[in-house]
């Protein structure tokens, strides 16, 4: 049941590739000794080089590199031990140097693939074409004044990672689990923070749409799409404009689109005639640049673990079902904290208690796994004392409660309350006897054969008791009583 | 005459107290006071600057801690950015651009206590071979034909450098060296210049024309000044990823190296179809004299540098159509305005850059646009490989080449300059080496009959400086080349 | 398909494309002189189309180093005047041109 469109002639299929620019994590530029950090003042964190000034030359960045072979790692690609520097040559106002400096014909990464997780438990793999590193451009600023627009330099030269998937999506939703995946793992391999919203991960898409069978019609590039959300309405919004000009008998023109959000519509940019010839040559001021494979297979050696690896060990370490495991390491942050939690402990348990009770505690405040009300410590003692039969279940979620509203450690409101379990057997025997002695017409209708009335009789001694008796006793004591 | 002495000798005066630092510079800036309103070798003149760096020097040689180059005037080729100094290029665009840092090449220079009279003229950008593009107006060869007062060209680009140097205006020079640009002004001005090998000397700082090809390389009277001065301009530089991470040989020391066994080559294809007979001339008598200096002569064959000029007048203007992009009137240099940014772009281009520049940028653009990158570009990267192929294939044989300089002497402004691609031709034999990386050597051998300086390159492999600097200096010697050029420093202007 | 040598004659709108794409103003009687003068050094290039280039490797540059790479350390940047040093057009701390219309 793959993702269709139904138009006035039939179904419609939707081919989807993605360009994504992801913000290398490192400390200076790409090709100069300014600072790469974000949200200085304008025009601070800028070199002569960066502003272009004339006899100004680039010096590659070796962390750069690094972090390019890592996330060429983590996509399961080549890496080419050969690759260049070309120049992409174009005007505008906040590309100083009159060229970006791009790799174009020999990336430092070449072929990989990553699998996504769908909704109904599918699991599909996408094709990465490349990644290559380039430059940033500066910023223009078109509303500080009426008749100005304003360049500010500072992003001018940070490190960008170009990933290029194939044209291997067939549906936003696939679409929306390829760029969370790709966050993941530069995420998990710390060579891109992934915030969409600030702009360090930004997507281009490419859309056309086709009869199931054909060959690929022309596609539309949707530029600079910076939440997941909006890549997924732009591709549906996009795709239905494609069926449209079909059915009424037109012809897709090639171009680069804006998607507009406030519309909802998608709007020319760029159209092929004034598509630009950006003249790609390799830069004379920089040489090839050679990678020895000894260096590759001492990144890879030290490459953090990646989120699949991390499923498939939660997986068999911790014994959680896929799914689970899946929505544990989604998200780095969230898979350390479970880990601590689980440490020496119940896995299933300690996932239950995380992607339940936690999660929905979560989701209520809006808070992240970093604000959690509940440290992972102290989500592991309270699975301790149910663990060791101080509380019960029951009594764990009411421990629970308190700890998100008092912060105060389970031992201490298990303490404080007197919360802690009844084991002791007279003492339940004692309420069994009250309980039976005023239902003699339920012991009846029970001996009868309504077996049901059991769970009345475990309801009536446990609530007797505030919770607090051992359920597994209260069954066996009650069972001999009955028989 | 302080202004007739070689840096040899006004190293030693200095240090023998037969004259002051301060005199020296005086006399070179009285020089330019009268010479320079008619050979236009300079843009700026930075007398005050110069007379403060000279007295500052006179102090350290007082002191006795003086580096090599310590009070010695130098003219700095317009294209070396220099710190708080306008740096224009030759170009209208850059007519008041103040760089806030020193390139490297002239912070070494510096470093090594010389002091700097100012900034001379060249082609705009570095393109051209007679200083006949320049923003700033041409710059007059001080040598005349006999009997004549004919303007002549100094050559290009660095015509401003070259000139100074003839006309006793400075010690030295700096220039930069693309397809020529040291070599064949060196040989119209009668001067001596050297392009070291690509990597040699750093390129940060110094404005870019074509990147895989420009190198920095000393100017000055003699082979040994030349030696001195690439010394100090040299070495490794981290800001360029170009420079090479190797140590600066002691140049001066290789200029009293003997040349007994020294296989010189001799390439037959530069002995090109209209070659003047005064050139073939001076050439045999290089070969003589090397002879005579105990080096053995072979004739050795370069097949594929006859394609070097068409080679680099796609290669050139393909890099500089790219490097000239970043004047666009936004962060410096002159702006014209426009209603929009790309009529603002547009109009700054076309007022700022000259005619020459327009033309390379218009062609460089071409070869690389979409379709024809192939067909130009990259076919002829690949004829630079032959070239580069050919150049080591004969220094497997031979130690060194040699060749004239340039195909004639300086010529008169107006001559050739029609068509462009006749004007291309004067850099006919400086250009191959310039393909391939190689270090070249130019010094004037004789004079052509009306007399004007004519020049020999000697050609070496990578790295080879050494080697040009002993065999340059055999031949200076051989060559005795004393004449003076008419407008200098004591002359009869 | 790469374009062949023999197309001798540069036309002025060929020289018009290059102009903007070179983002020079070129007046209405300058193109044909550039396309004169183009087309004579295209033509005269042509003679490279008689070189055997088969399985040459394109020379990049100097062949003499290898590219050198630089440490991730901030060594430079924090010089907003020199940054801001030479510009014709300066609002506060950015630089400025007229407005662009996206
Ligand atoms: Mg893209
Ligand atoms: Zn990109």
């Amino acid at each position: 049941m793959s993702y269709m469109i139904e138009g006035s002639t039939g179904a419609w299929e939707v081919v989807i590739g993605l360009e994504v620019h992801a913000q290398v994590i490192s400390k200076a530029k790409l090709f100069s000794g300014a600072s790469a950090h974000f949200g200085a003042d304008p025009n601070t964190h800028v070199s002569l080089v960066d502003a272009a000034f004339p006899g100004m030359l680039p010096v590659l960045n070796r962390e750069c590199v690094d972090q390019a072979i890592r996330t060429g790692l983590g996509l399961n690609a080549k890496i080419n031990l050969m690759s260049r520097f070309d120049r992409k040559n174009y005007f505008y106002a906040d590309l100083p140097q009159g060229y970006q400096i791009s790799q174009f014909e020999f990336p430092i990464v070449g072929e990989g693939s990553i699998e996504i997780e769908l909704e109904d438990g599918s699991v599909k793999n996408i094709g990465i074409t490349r990644l290559h590193l380039e430059q940033d451009a500066g910023k223009s600023i078109h509303d500080l004044t009426p008749k100005d627009t304003v360049v500010d330099l500072n992003r001018s030269g940070v490190a960008l990672m170009e990933i290029v998937s194939e044209p291997d999506m067939r549906s936003p939703e696939e679409a929306g689990a390829y760029l969370r995946k790709i966050r993941a793992i530069v995420r998990y391999l710390g060579t891109c923070d992934g915030n969409m919203e600030e702009g360090s991960m930004r997507a281009d898409v490419n859309v056309s749409v086709r009869k199931p069978g054909e060959d690929y019609r022309t596609r539309c590039e949707l530029k600079n799409i910076n939440s997941i959300r909006y890549v997924m309405q732009a591709i549906e919004i996009e795709a239905k404009r494609h069926i449209e000009i079909y059915e009424n008998g037109g012809e897709v023109d090639q171009e680069t689109r804006l998607f507009d959000v406030a519309r909802g519509e998608t709007r020319t940019m760029r159209s092929k005639e004034n598509a630009h010839d950006y003249r790609y040559f390799p830069d004379p001021d920089l040489l090839p640049l050679i990678v020895e494979q000894s260096h590759v297979d001492h990144l890879k050696s030290t490459l953090a673990e990646l989120p699949d690896d991390k499923r498939n060990r939660f997986q068999s370490e911790y014994g959680l079902p896929r799914y689970d495991a899946n929505v544990l390491v989604a998200e780095q942050d969230v898979a350390n904290f479970f880990e601590k939690v689980a440490k020496n402990r119940d896995g299933r348990m300690a996932s239950n208690w995380v992607t339940g009770e936690l999660f929905a505690v979560l989701n209520k405040q809006g808070l992240t796994i970093h604000e959690s009300p509940i440290s992972a410590d102290a989500l592991g003692s309270l699975l301790d004392l149910i663990a060791d039969n101080t509380i019960n279940g029951k009594i764990a979620k009411e421990v629970f409660e308190d700890m998100v509203e008092t912060g105060d450690m389970p031992g201490d409101i298990v303490e404080r309350k007197g919360l802690k379990q009844v084991t002791d057997t007279g003492a339940i025997e004692k309420v069994i006897a009250e309980i039976l002695a005023a239902n003699p017409d339920k012991i009846a209708q029970y001996k009868s054969g309504k077996d049901k009335l059991f769970g009345f009789f475990v309801g009536q001694v446990m609530k007797e008791m505030q919770g607090k008796a051992n359920p597994a006793i209260v069954n066996d004591l009650l069972k001999k009583q009955l028989s | 005459m302080l202004t007739g002495m070689k840096i040899t000798e006004a190293v030693d005066g200095l240090r023998q107290k037969k004259f002051s630092a301060e005199e020296l510079t005086k006399a070179h800036v009285n020089a330019i006071n009268k010479l320079n309103d008619r050979i236009n070798a300079y843009i700026t003149v930075t007398a005050d600057a110069a007379i403060e760096q000279a007295k500052a020097a006179d102090q350290k040689l007082a002191a006795g801690d003086a580096p090599a180059l310590t009070g010695i005037p130098l003219a700095i080729k317009d294209l070396f950015c220099t710190k708080g100094v306008k740096t224009t290029a030759a170009s209208r665009i850059l007519e008041n651009f103040v760089p806030p840092y020193e390139s490297t090449v002239t912070a070494n220079l510096l470093r090594d206590g010389a002091v700097f009279l100012g900034k001379v003229n060249l082609d705009e950008f570095a393109m051209g071979s007679g200083n006949l593009n320049s923003a700033f107006g041409a710059v007059e060869n001080p040598w005349k034909r006999q009997g004549e007062d004919t303007f002549l060209v100094p050559g290009g680009s660095s015509g401003g450098s070259a000139a100074a140097v003839a006309a006793q205006m400075a010690m030295g020079a700096t220039g930069t060296d693309t397809g020529g640009s040291i070599r064949q002004p060196a040989a119209y001005c009668g001067i001596t210049g050297i392009k070291p090998t690509y990597g040699r000397c750093s390129r940060w700082g110094i404005i870019a024309y074509a990147s895989s090809l420009d190198q920095a390389g000393p100017m000055g009277k003699s082979v040994e000044d030349c030696a001195i001065m690439l010394q100090s301009m040299a070495g490794f530089d981290p800001k360029d990823s170009t420079s090479v991470d190797k140590e600066v040989p002691d140049y001066r020391a290789a200029c009293n190296r003997s040349l007994k066994g020294m296989k010189v080559g001799i390439p037959m294809e530069y002995r090109v179809p209209g070659l003047s007979p005064e050139i073939e001339a001076v050439w045999q008598q290089g070969i003589n004299w090397l002879k005579e200096a105990g080096c053995e002569i072979v004739d050795v064959s370069l097949p594929h540098t006859k394609h070097g000029l068409a080679t680099y007048y796609i290669i050139a203007p393909a890099e500089a159509s790219s490097n000239l992009a970043r004047y666009d009137g936004v962060r410096y240099g002159r702006r014209v305005d426009g209603a929009s940014l790309d009529e603002l772009y547009a109009n700054t281009r076309g007022a700022g850059f000259g005619d020459e520049v327009k033309r390379r940028i218009l062609m460089g653009t071409y070869v690389l646009s979409a379709g024809y990158y192939d067909a130009y570009y990259l076919r002829a990267q690949k004829v630079r490989k032959l070239i580069n192929q050919d150049f080591m294939n004969v220094f497997d044989k031979v130690d060194v080449l040699l060749t004239p300089t340039a195909p004639t002497a300086a010529f008169a402004k107006g001559e050739n300059q029609e068509d462009p691609v006749q004007m291309y031709l004067n850099d006919i034999f400086t250009v191959p080496a310039s393909m391939a990386g190689v270090p070249g050597l130019a010094l004037p051998a004789g004079l052509s009959s009306q007399g004007l300086p004519l020049g020999l390159q000697l050609l070496g492999r990578p790295f080879g400086e050494e080697t040009l600097f002993a065999v340059g200096s055999a031949m200076e010697k051989a060559a005795n080349f004393t004449h003076k050029p008419t407008l200098r420093a004591g002359g009869s202007l | 398909m790469g374009a062949e040598l023999t197309d001798k004659i540069l036309d002025k709108k060929i020289v018009q494309r290059v102009a903007k794409l070179s983002s020079l103003a070129v007046k209405e009687d300058e193109l044909a002189i550039y396309a004169a003068d183009l087309g004579g050094i295209i033509n005269w290039m042509e003679q490279l189309n008689g070189v055997d280039i088969t399985d040459v490797q394109p020379m990049v540059g100097t062949e003499i180093a290898q590219l050198r790479l630089r440490e991730d350390v901030v060594t430079d940047g924090d010089c907003k005047e020199d940054v801001l040093s030479n510009a014709p057009e300066r609002i506060a701390d950015f630089y400025a041109v007229p407005k662009v219309v996206e």
